[in-house]
């Protein structure tokens, strides 16, 4: 399975994406955004970073850059789609997600090794997950908080498209804890926190982000088959 | 060619040229407001044969000052290559942008320490912010790709007002600049101290990594080829950041001077690095000097000094950020994030392409000649004509006068021994608690919360671990680690030993992680080298250091002086930073520092002997600073090193951490907290100073170890072959378990992270925080 990574200029985790995939038993794919194709991948990854620097306002750049209106697309036709940190904050200015990141409540930037709680298995990225399974894997960001109107909150719930949310402590303020979400039919999911930075017992706090990486790959060869 | 119209608005009058200054040659020259003393002045005249134009005048200024030409420190700095061992690792050593160190027969590494002191104090966040983007484009100049910093800090004493306002700004400028470059920070100091009150201490280090034959050279050889600048615009920021900010004192009024701070792009810098990688790789370039201090000058000077060729300079084709920029100006700004490429005509297009493809704006300015004279025109005119080696190589050097200052026999003199100290059980335990809580010793996550360690995914050690470590190579596992170290009370006190203090720490702090020592960088950072004391002081930091290094087997391979740094009148404390790589074969058998296994046998390894002057214990309870600093055994720190891995490849070791400032009570502290076991210890009934005088000894050469239960003898044995005595303690105990020394206290685990992690957001977290 191709699964392509975007990068933008300054975007910084594409390598680690990669290689993750790579790890996952994926083929990567490195996508350029000036690209107006996807070269035949089967899914996307929009990595973590400072797309365009992160001026104007998060993501607010990169997604209107070439490469995005295949992507979105892509999405439209139910290509999975994976947006971690920056690309989640690119995935919300595309309207792909509902809602937005907004500046960590206490301000500063923070990193840290998260826990966190997987709430739904029905996306095509975290089909590997039980619901419920508290996992740990790094969260790095200055504008993590996530922040949406109520109805759009309680229809997120309603409709089990809480991906997952922070345990213990909040680490940026965000509404209902909120660390990840999905699209209605679950193939494009946002995530606050790296899964690609936990996919190396050397490296990682812990091995649980590779999941992500093999979900999608099974999730592909269901598709497949 | 086309005739170029002369600009509109410019009072041609007014341009100092070449043909002026020789038609004029008794016209008033500002040389001292620039920084430049009268016979400095006299020399360029000399070198000349003329009087300078205002363009040649600004370039002498600033590459004669003292943060460019090392004129008040060359002379000592020559220790470091006199007395350097020999190393076949070393592919570049000093002289270079960075030292280069070879790892194995395909990848090398190359890493330095630079200081950006006085702008930090000025304009903390960007101060700091520039100062890792500065070292950053050294580490790339050489052909590197960047892969991780480090920030030793030194501020002011952490109740002071202005502290919060200059670590805040510092810690958001290190973080702001380096988490968007995607570079993981993977370790660094902070320490408080009232001498740094009005002169913080901003250092980065950076390290890289390349295949070795990338490695890259600044010299500006091939008259014909082209040089061309690329990066970011030049504006009028930085503008004497050099001569004004870093080579002379400042007073209150600084904010007048923050003008002279530069403003950092992350983002461009990030684009920067790409497309040179993209350049490197292509074997687009001939040589390549990154524009930091002196900005465009320093950069055409230097390379052209190294090639011993000549430049035509058109510098009206540099692009502005700010139109009505005059030349001098112009050579002169510190515009962040651009570099100098030295390119051969027939690559010139594809050289454009790889810029624009990044969208970094790149443009030819001038060609390299056969002359060796450099020639600035701008319009046509010919605004500066000079042998760039007079510049670069050829500054002033001065011999400084030296003189021990008058109160050290009397400080000395002075020493903590004699203190009174603690000596009941619960006496014992409040002062392990004070000092955990103490501003030095705490628990600095606040702080690297704040940095991405994570980016690129290969960093397996970062703070608060012995030493950061990086895997090169995914394949092989083989990865350095590197520490950065320095103690200015110990070097206050005696700046010979403190300066092989600081050595010894840093080649510990790899040497427990289980790396091979193998090369040293260093950042000076003293006051004024006009005051014969500092220059005492200076002098025999950097004696020690060249002697350590010598004794110790690995060479110094860059570095950086910083002098001028004072809090008002007074000096701040010597404070020598040292920075050691070492070398690890398998990066998965590094060494972690933290108790992890119940029931796991703590032992000791070192000499421990009542030494308390200078101590982080003196310091907290007693505002103490006098005595002489813990003695040195560079013989002794390399027998630990030899033990640590061996033990290590004998599989004896579940971890291992060095004891440092607040002796073997900080020591335990960390090893307990950093995953939450308890210990419980004994101390030894004939310890030196009693239970007080081993639990808070600074006692150098020395380690605290974990062995598996039953590996013990083994582990004793291997002590006995490498001559390290040893002091079985206790053993680890289970999650949450208290600390517990034998007969003399226990602390609950709890209260213990209570009292450590909770003192750098209560001073500092207030004042960001806002209140929903």
């Amino acid at each position: 399975m191709r699964i392509g990574v975007v990068t933008f200029p300054g975007s910084l985790d594409d390598v680690d994406a990669a290689r993750a995939v790579r790890l996952a038993g994926g083929e990567a794919v490195s996508l350029w955004h000036a690209d107006d194709q996807l070269y035949g991948v089967d899914a996307i990854i929009l990595p973590g970073g400072f797309s365009y620097g992160d001026y104007l306002r998060c993501g607010a750049i990169a997604r209107f850059a070439p490469v995005m209106e295949s992507v979105m697309a892509a999405a439209a036709a139910g290509a999975p789609v994976l947006g971690i940190c920056n690309g989640f904050q690119v995935l919300c200015e595309a309207h792909l997600l509902p809602g937005a990141l907004t500046r960590n409540q206490h301000l500063h930037f923070r990193a840290r090794d998260q826990r966190l709680q997987v709430e739904t298995n029905r996306t095509a990225w975290t089909m590997g997950y039980t619901p419920g399974q508290e996992i740990v894997i790094p969260l790095k960001s200055g504008e993590g908080r996530y922040v949406a109107d109520t109805a759009t909150l309680d229809e997120l719930e309603r409709s089990g498209r809480v991906v997952a949310r922070y345990v213990d402590d909040n680490p940026n303020g965000s509404m209902r804890d909120i660390a990840a979400i999905c699209n209605e039919a679950g193939n494009v999911v946002g995530m606050m926190p790296h899964p690609e930075h936990a996919v190396d017992p050397l490296t990682g706090p812990s091995t649980d982000g590779l999941t992500v990486f093999t979900s999608v790959l099974k999730h592909l060869a269901g598709v497949a088959a | 060619m086309s005739v170029e119209l002369e600009p509109q608005g410019i009072e041609w009058d007014h341009l100092d040229t070449v043909a002026r200054a020789a038609e004029t040659p008794h016209q008033q020259q500002p040389y001292e407001e620039l920084g430049l003393r009268e016979d400095e002045y006299e020399r360029i005249r000399e070198v000349l044969g003329r009087r300078p134009t205002e363009s040649e005048l600004a370039m002498y200024s600033i590459m004669w000052s003292e943060h460019c030409s090392y004129k008040s420190s060359k002379v000592h700095l020559s220790k470091f290559q006199d007395l350097a061992p020999s190393s076949d690792r070393l592919l570049a050593g000093i002289g270079e942008n960075a030292g280069v160190v070879k790892i194995t027969d395909e990848l090398a590494v190359t890493f330095k320490v630079e200081s950006h002191n006085h702008p930090s104090f000025i304009e903390p966040y960007q101060g700091a912010a520039t100062g890792v983007g500065g070292i950053v484009r050294d580490i790339l100049a050489m052909g590197a790709r960047p892969v991780a910093v480090m920030d030793p800090l030194r501020v002011g004493a952490a109740d002071h007002p202005d502290t919060a306002r200059v670590l805040t700004g510092v810690v958001a400028g290190i973080g702001g600049y380096g988490n968007a470059l995607g570079l993981p920070n993977i370790g660094g100091e902070v320490v408080f101290d009232p001498c740094y009150q009005g002169n913080p201490l901003v250092n980065a280090l950076c390290l890289g990594v390349l295949p070795v034959d990338r490695l890259q050279n600044k010299a500006a050889t091939g008259p014909g080829n082209l040089v061309v600048l690329m990066g970011a615009l030049t504006g009028r920021d930085g503008i004497g950041g050099v001569s004004v900010l870093a080579s002379a004192g400042f007073d209150q009024e600084a904010a007048i001077q923050r003008p002279s701070v530069q403003v950092g792009d992350p983002f461009m810098e990030k684009l920067l690095i790409e497309a040179c990688l993209e350049l490197y790789e292509a074997g687009l370039v001939v040589g390549v000097q990154d524009l930091g201090g002196a900005g465009l000058t320093c950069a055409l000077s230097e390379t052209a000094a190294a090639a011993g060729t000549g430049m035509e300079i058109a510098l009206e084709r540099v692009p502005l950020r700010e139109p009505s920029m005059a030349p001098h100006e112009i050579l002169a700004s510190e515009s962040q994030e651009r570099m100098l490429l030295i390119v051969a005509p027939e690559h010139l297009e594809a050289v454009l392409a790889v810029a624009e493809k990044w969208g970094v704006p790149a443009t030819a300015i001038g060609t390299v000649t056969d002359t060796g004279i450099l020639r600035v025109t701008w319009h046509g005119h010919a605004v500066a004509e000079l042998p760039p080696s007079s510049l670069a190589d050829d500054g002033p050097v001065y011999a400084r006068p030296i003189r021990e200052p008058a109160d050290l026999p009397l400080l000395q003199a002075d020493r903590a021994e004699t203190l009174p100290r603690p000596t009941t059980g619960e006496q014992l335990r409040e002062t392990v608690l004070r000092l955990a809580a103490s501003p030095n010793l705490c628990d600095r996550t606040w702080i690297t919360e704040q940095f991405d360690r994570y980016v690129r995914g290969n960093t397996v050690a970062a703070m608060p671990e012995n030493a950061g470590v990086i895997r090169l190579d995914e394949r092989t596992r083989v990865g350095v680690a590197l520490s950065v170290d320095g103690n200015s009370r110990y070097t206050r006190l005696d700046p010979y030993t403190g300066a092989q203090l600081a050595l010894a720490e840093a080649y510990r702090n790899v040497a427990v992680s289980g790396a091979v020592p193998v090369a040293v960088t260093n950042c000076l950072n003293f006051g004024s080298p006009e005051d014969p004391h500092v220059m005492w002081q200076f002098a025999e930091a950097v004696r020690g250091l060249a002697e350590g290094c010598a004794q110790l087997g690995i060479p110094v391979t860059g570095g950086n002086v910083s002098f001028y740094n004072a809090t008002g009148p007074v000096a701040i404390n010597p404070t020598p930073i040292v920075g050691v790589l070492g070398v690890l074969e398998d990066v998965a058998t590094r060494i972690p520092m933290g108790f992890s296994h119940p029931g796991d046998v703590i032992i000791l390894v070192g000499e421990t002997r009542e030494e308390l002057s200078g101590s982080e214990w003196a310091w907290v309870t007693h505002g103490h600073l006098g005595g002489s600093p813990p003695a040195v055994d560079l013989a002794a720190e390399q027998r630990l090193a030899t033990l640590i891995r061996a033990a290590r490849d004998l599989d004896l070791l579940r971890s291992a951490h060095d004891l440092s400032e607040g002796g073997l009570a900080q020591a335990l502290v960390e090893a307990c907290l950093r995953h939450g076991y308890g210990a419980t210890v004994a101390l030894p009934e004939d310890a030196p100073g009693g239970p007080f005088g081993f639990l808070f000894s600074e006692s150098a050469g020395r380690a605290l170890v974990s062995v598996p239960l039953g590996r013990e003898k083994a582990f004793a044995a291997q002590c006995e072959e490498h001559q390290v005595p040893w002091t079985p303690l206790g053993v680890v105990a289970g999650a949450d378990a208290p600390l517990t020394v034998t007969g003399q206290f226990e602390i609950d685990l709890a209260e213990l992270r209570t009292a450590w992690s909770s003192t750098l957001p209560k001073l500092f977290d207030q004042l960001t925080a806002r209140p929903e």
